[in-house]
C-alpha cells in the first residue's frame, strides 16, 4: 500500500521542441495510498504510458516517481513491488493455478506453508479455490485474468496494483462481475489501485478519482461528480457523459452575452471575449417562448430510447442535444422549440479551459 | 488441417485431381516399380523369378547392412544431440527485430540455401591440411588431422558439417516460436521476481516446444536420408566408416546392380521413414489445435 | 524486453555467425586465386587477386550452363507446383471429402521419401517416357516434395483467412476462378511467397535426383561441379568460384522472402 506521487514527463525525443514530442507532457500528479484510480482517454492519450511510468516498465525522460517519498525512478518493478494486470490474460501455461499463484513468492524463497496459506486466501477471495489443482491453461479467459489478478494479491506487502484495461478480452456478462470482485478486493485490502481504460463506464463505476487525460496531458482529476458536473476542459465535457455536453459559441462584450446572435441576461462574473458555452443535455430544458436564457432551436430529430426522449436541434447551424423525460410536452420535427441552456449547471469555456 | 467443421463437398476432389496426378507419377509408379523389383530375382533383363520374401529376409540378416544401419543411428542421435540445444540457443541468441534482424536471419539461412554438394564441397576445402583453413590450423596446432585417412576424423568433420549445415533450421523453429511471444509475459515474469532460467522454462520454452518437436522429428527423419553431403566430403570412408544408409542402398542399387534386394532394403528403408512421419504428423495436428484453441 | 548486453547471448550469436561465415568466407577466398597460388601458398587473402575463374565460369558454356539448366528446372518446378498446389490446398482448407486426412497424411509422407529409393525407378521411368536429361523430368521429379510442401504451406494460410470473405463473394455474384484469382490469391500473397521460397531452396539444393535424370542437355551446375579433375589436377579455384556462385541466388532469395521466412517457419511447415 503506498501514495505514488508524479512530478515528470516523458518525450519521445532527447530534446522536445514542441507539444506533439511528448507522450506525457510535464504533470504533477498525487495517488494518495489505499485510493482506487482510473486513468481514463482515448487511444494515444498516454494513459499506458502513464501507468507503465508507474510500474518500472518505463523510464521518464524527464522527472521523478516518489513510493510513500521515497524516489523509485529508476526501480524495477520488482523494487517497487508491485503488481500488474495486463490487457489479455498472462499465465505460465505449464503450472496449475495454485503454482501460478505461488510463483512470485517460491521466488522470494517464502517458506512452503506460508505460501500455501496465503495461495489459500486469495484463491478464497478470487472464489477459485476449487479449481486449485487444475492446469491454468484449460480456463476460461476471465478465470486466467483472476489468476493474473491474484497473482499480484498474493504479496502481502504490494504498494500497488496497476491495471491496463484488463476486462478486454472478457466476455461482456461476465464483466460486471470482475469489476465487482475488483471493488470488492479493494474495499477489503485496501490496496492502492491505479486502473487505465478507455471505457468511461468502467472509469466511473470502478474509480474513486478519475484522471481525464487526452494527448499526454492530464486534463482533470476528480469524482465522477466533478467531472460530469463541473468539467474544467472541453474534451472532459464531450467525452464524459453519453451523450457529451453541448457546446455553443458565445461571446461577452459590454456586459452582455450573446448566443446565436440572442442576447441574454449575465447571470454571474464572465470575462470578456469569445467563450463556449457548455450545457449537457440532461439539463436542457423546454422553456416557453421568449423565456431568459432560452434559444429557439429548429427541432430536427426525436428518438424515443424507452427511459428518456433524445431532441436534437440546431440553432444557427450549432446543435443542441437535449435528453427530456418521455412524458413531456413534445414538440414535433420541424417545430420552433424554446430550449433554456443557461442554469446552475451551466458552464463557460475560454480556450477551452472552464472559466466560470 | 483445421479442425473447425467444414461443409463436406465431394466434388473438392476434382481440385486434388491436378495434384494426385503428378505426385502418382512421381511417386506411386516408381514405388510400384521398386514393389516390383523386391519380390523377384532378375538375374538379366530377361529372365526374372519369383522370390517372394526371399529378398526381404536376406535383407534383414545382412550383416553390412546392420552396420550400416548402426552407423546411421549413431550419426542420427549425434546429430540430434548437438543441434537441438545449439538451435535453442541460437534462437534465444537472435535479435528479435530491427535491422539487425533482419541481417542475422539472412546470415543464418545461408547455409540452408547451398546446394547440398557444394556443401560437401566447403568442407572438403575446409578441412584439406594443404588448401583448407581449418585443416592448415588444425595442423599449425600440431594435431595429425585427416579426414580421408583417420576414421573418428571423418566421422567429425561429417558430423561438425551437419551441424553448420542444418542448425539453423532448428534455430529458425525455435525462432520462429519466441516471437510469437507477446512482451506482456516478459513484463509479468520481471513482476513476479522470475530469473533468467525461469523466463526461459516457464514462458520461453512451453512456447517453443511445438515448432521444437516438428525440428526433432524433420531433423532426425531428414539425416536418416541424408547422401549427398557425405558423399562428396568423404564418399564413404575411410572404408565405410561414414557410409550411412543411403549411400549403402545407392551403392547396392547403382553400383552392383543387385536389383533385388536393394528395393527389398528399399522398401524397409521407406517403411522406417512412413513410421516416423506418422508421428510427425500427429504431433503437428496436436500443436496445431493447441495453437488454435489455447494459446494466447 | 531488451536492454544493452553484452553478455554471453551476445557473444555466443557473434561466434556463431563467424562459425557459419568462415567455410563460406574460405571459399570466397579461393575463387579469387589462381590454381598455382591455391597449391603453392597459404594466405587469408588472395596474394594475387583475379576475377579469372569467375570470368571462365561465365564465358565457358559448360559451366554457366549448368546454372541456367538449374534456374530453369527449379522455375519449372516451382510454377508447376503452385499451379498445381493451390487448388488443392483450397480444398484441403475448405472443404471436408471422403479420405481428405488420409489423402494429406499421405502427401506428407512424398516429402518423407530418401531420394536413393527412387533413383532406379525414376531412372527407367524417365527412360521410358523419353524424358531423360530434360528439365522437364528434373522439375517433375522434384514435384515429389515440392507439392506435398507447397499444398501444406499453402493449406495453413489459407485456413488464416476466414470462410465468411468466400461466402461474401459467391454472394456478390463471383464466380470460383475469378474470386481465387482476383480477391483470395491477393490475401494469401504471403504465403505463396513462403511456398515459392520452399520450392526454391528444395529444388536448388537437391543433387541425387538431378544428377540421375539429366546426362548432357539438362544437366544442372550441381553436376557439372562434380567434374573439375584435368590432367594438372583438381581445378579448385574454378570450383571454389562455382560454388560461390551458386549460392548467390540463395542469398538473394533469402533476403526477398525474410519477413515471411519467421511466419513459414512459425507454422511449422518445413
Amino acid at each position: 500500500m503506498a501514495r505514488i506521487t508524479l512530478d515528470l514527463a516523458h518525450a519521445y525525443r532527447p530534446n522536445p521542441q514542441q507539444d506533439s514530442d511528448y507522450a506525457l507532457l510535464p504533470l504533477k500528479m498525487e495517488f494518495a495510498d489505499g485510493g482506487a484510480y482510473a486513468l481514463l482517454g482515448p487511444s494515444g492519450c498516454g494513459k499506458t504510458t502513464m501507468l507503465n511510468i508507474m510500474s518500472g516498465l518505463l523510464v521518464p525522460s524527464t522527472g521523478t516517481v516518489l513510493f510513500d517519498g521515497r524516489d523509485v525512478t529508476r526501480a524495477t518493478p520488482q523494487e517497487r513491488n508491485i503488481a500488474q494486470v495486463f490487457q489479455f490474460p498472462v499465465i505460465y501455461d505449464t503450472m496449475t493455478v495454485a503454482e501460478n499463484l505461488a510463483f512470485p513468492l517460491r521466488n522470494r524463497k517464502v517458506p512452503q506453508a506460508q505460501i500455501d496459506k496465503r495461495v489459500g486466501e486469495i484463491a478464497e477471495m478470487l472464489e477459485m479455490s476449487g479449481q486449485l489443482n487444475q492446469r491454468a491453461a484449460n480456463l476460461a479467459a476471465d478465470a486466467k485474468q483472476k489468476i493474473s489478478l491474484g497473482r499480484g494479491l498474493v504479496r502481502p506487502d504490494v504498494s500497488a496494483v496497476l491495471f491496463d484495461e484488463p476486462l478486454t478480452v472478457i466476455d461482456p456478462h461476465l464483466k460486471w462481475q470482475l469489476r465487482r470482485k475488483l471493488k470488492q478486493i479493494h474495499r477489503e485490502l485496501k490496496l492502492t489501485l491505479i486502473y487505465v481504460t478507455h471505457d468511461q463506464v468502467e472509469a466511473l463505476t470502478f474509480a474513486e478519482q478519475v484522471v481525464v487525460m487526452t494527448r499526454g496531458r492530464a486534463v482533470q482529476v476528480g469524482s465522477a461528480d466533478a467531472l460530469f458536473e463541473r468539467p474544467s476542459h472541453t474534451f472532459v465535457g464531450n467525452f464524459i457523459g453519453s451523450p457529451g455536453m453541448n457546446f455553443l459559441q458565445a461571446k461577452v462584450s459590454d456586459g452582455a452575452l450573446l448566443v446565436a446572435d440572442l442576447r441574454l441576461p449575465l447571470l454571474r462574473a464572465l470575462p470578456d471575449g469569445e467563450l463556449k458555452l457548455g450545457v449537457r443535455p440532461e439539463y436542457v430544458r423546454l422553456a416557453q417562448p421568449q423565456d431568459t436564457g432560452a434559444l429557439p432551436c429548429l427541432v430536427t430529430k426525436l428518438q424515443d430510447v424507452g427511459t428518456h426522449v433524445m431532441l436534437t436541434a440546431t440553432v444557427l447551424g450549432q446543435a443542441v442535444k437535449a435528453k427530456l423525460a418521455t412524458d413531456a410536452a413534445l414538440p414535433a420535427i420541424g417545430d420552433i422549440a424554446w430550449l433554456q441552456v443557461l442554469g446552475t449547471h451551466t458552464c463557460f469555456y475560454k480556450n477551452e479551459e472552464i472559466v466560470a | 488441417m483445421s479442425m473447425t467443421t467444414k461443409p463436406v463437398n465431394q466434388k473438392a476432389w476434382f481440385l486434388i485431381l491436378p495434384v494426385l496426378i503428378c505426385v502418382a507419377f512421381s511417386a506411386i509408379v516408381p514405388l510400384m516399380t521398386v514393389v516390383n523389383y523386391s519380390v523377384q530375382d532378375i538375374i538379366s533383363p530377361e529372365r526374372r523369378v519369383f522370390v517372394g520374401t526371399e529378398w526381404f529376409v536376406a535383407v534383414m540378416r545382412d550383416e553390412e547392412l546392420h552396420a550400416a544401419l548402426l552407423r546411421q543411428l549413431t550419426f542420427s542421435l549425434s546429430v540430434l544431440a548437438v543441434e537441438l540445444p545449439l538451435g535453442i540457443l541460437l534462437a534465444l541468441s537472435m535479435p528479435a527485430d530491427g535491422w539487425k534482424a533482419s541481417v542475422v536471419l539472412v546470415i543464418v539461412s545461408l547455409s540452408l540455401l547451398i546446394p547440398w554438394n557444394v556443401v560437401g564441397t566447403i568442407w572438403q576445402i575446409f578441412g584439406r591440411s594443404d588448401i583448407g583453413l581449418l585443416g592448415a590450423t588444425l595442423q599449425w596446432l600440431g594435431i595429425d588431422y585427416s579426414y580421408t585417412g583417420n576414421a573418428a576424423h571423418a566421422w567429425l568433420t561429417v558430423l561438425v558439417m551437419d551441424v553448420w549445415h542444418w542448425t539453423p533450421l532448428v534455430a529458425l523453429l525455435g525462432y520462429a516460436g519466441l516471437r510469437s511471444i507477446p512482451d506482456a509475459y516478459y513484463q509479468a515474469a520481471r513482476i513476479d521476481g522470475a530469473s533468467k532460467f525461469a523466463v526461459f522454462r516457464y514462458i520461453q520454452l512451453p512456447k517453443m516446444r511445438g515448432v521444437l518437436m516438428i525440428g526433432v522429428l524433420l531433423r532426425f527423419m531428414d539425416s536418416f536420408m541424408i547422401y549427398t553431403e557425405p558423399f562428396v566430403l568423404t564418399g564413404g570412408g575411410p572404408g565405410n566408416a561414414t557410409t550411412f544408409l543411403s549411400q549403402f542402398l545407392t551403392q547396392k542399387a547403382v553400383g552392383q546392380f543387385d536389383l533385388g534386394p536393394a528395393a527389398a532394403f528399399s522398401l524397409i528403408y521407406f517403411l522406417i521413414i512412413l513410421l516416423l512421419c506418422f508421428i510427425l504428423y500427429n504431433w503437428m495436428q496436436r500443436v496445431g489445435t493447441q495453437e488454435k484453441e489455447g494459446g494466447q | 524486453m531488451s536492454k544493452p548486453k553484452f553478455q554471453k547471448r551476445t557473444i555466443f550469436l557473434f561466434a556463431y555467425i563467424v562459425f557459419a561465415l568462415v567455410p563460406i568466407y574460405w571459399m570466397v577466398n579461393m575463387s579469387f586465386k589462381t590454381n598455382q597460388e591455391i597449391v603453392a601458398s597459404f594466405s587469408l587473402f588472395p596474394q594475387h587477386f583475379t576475377w579469372d575463374n569467375y570470368h571462365t565460369i561465365l564465358t565457358d558454356p559448360s559451366w554457366y550452363s549448368g546454372y541456367i539448366n538449374s534456374l530453369i528446372y527449379v522455375s519449372m518446378n516451382m510454377v508447376i507446383t503452385l499451379t498445381v498446389s493451390l487448388p488443392a490446398a483450397y480444398a484441403f482448407s475448405r472443404y471436408s471429402f471422403l479420405g481428405d486426412k488420409h489423402v494429406f497424411f499421405w502427401l506428407l509422407t512424398n516429402r518423407m521419401t530418401p531420394p536413393a529409393v527412387f533413383l532406379l525407378p525414376f531412372f527407367q521411368l524417365y527412360t521410358t517416357v523419353g524424358l531423360m536429361d530434360t528439365h522437364l523430368a528434373v522439375a517433375l521429379a522434384h514435384l515429389l516434395f515440392s507439392v506435398p510442401l507447397a499444398v501444406w504451406i499453402l493449406e495453413g494460410f489459407m485456413s488464416g483467412i476466414p470462410r465468411e470473405i468466400d461466402e461474401t463473394a459467391y454472394i456478390d455474384g463471383y464466380t470460383f476462378p475469378r474470386f481465387f484469382l482476383t480477391i483470395f490469391l491477393p490475401l494469401i500473397k504471403a504465403g505463396v511467397g513462403v511456398a515459392a521460397f520452399f520450392c526454391f531452396m528444395f529444388s536448388w539444393v537437391e543433387l541425387l535426383l538431378a544428377r540421375t535424370l539429366t546426362s548432357v542437355n539438362a544437366k544442372p551446375i550441381v553436376a557439372t561441379m562434380t567434374r573439375t579433375v584435368s590432367a594438372s589436377g583438381m581445378d579448385w579455384a574454378t570450383l571454389a568460384a562455382a560454388g560461390v556462385l551458386t549460392i548467390v541466388p540463395g542469398a538473394i532469395v533469402i533476403w526477398f522472402v525474410r519477413n515471411y521466412i519467421a511466419k513459414g517457419f512459425a507454422m511449422g511447415r518445413v
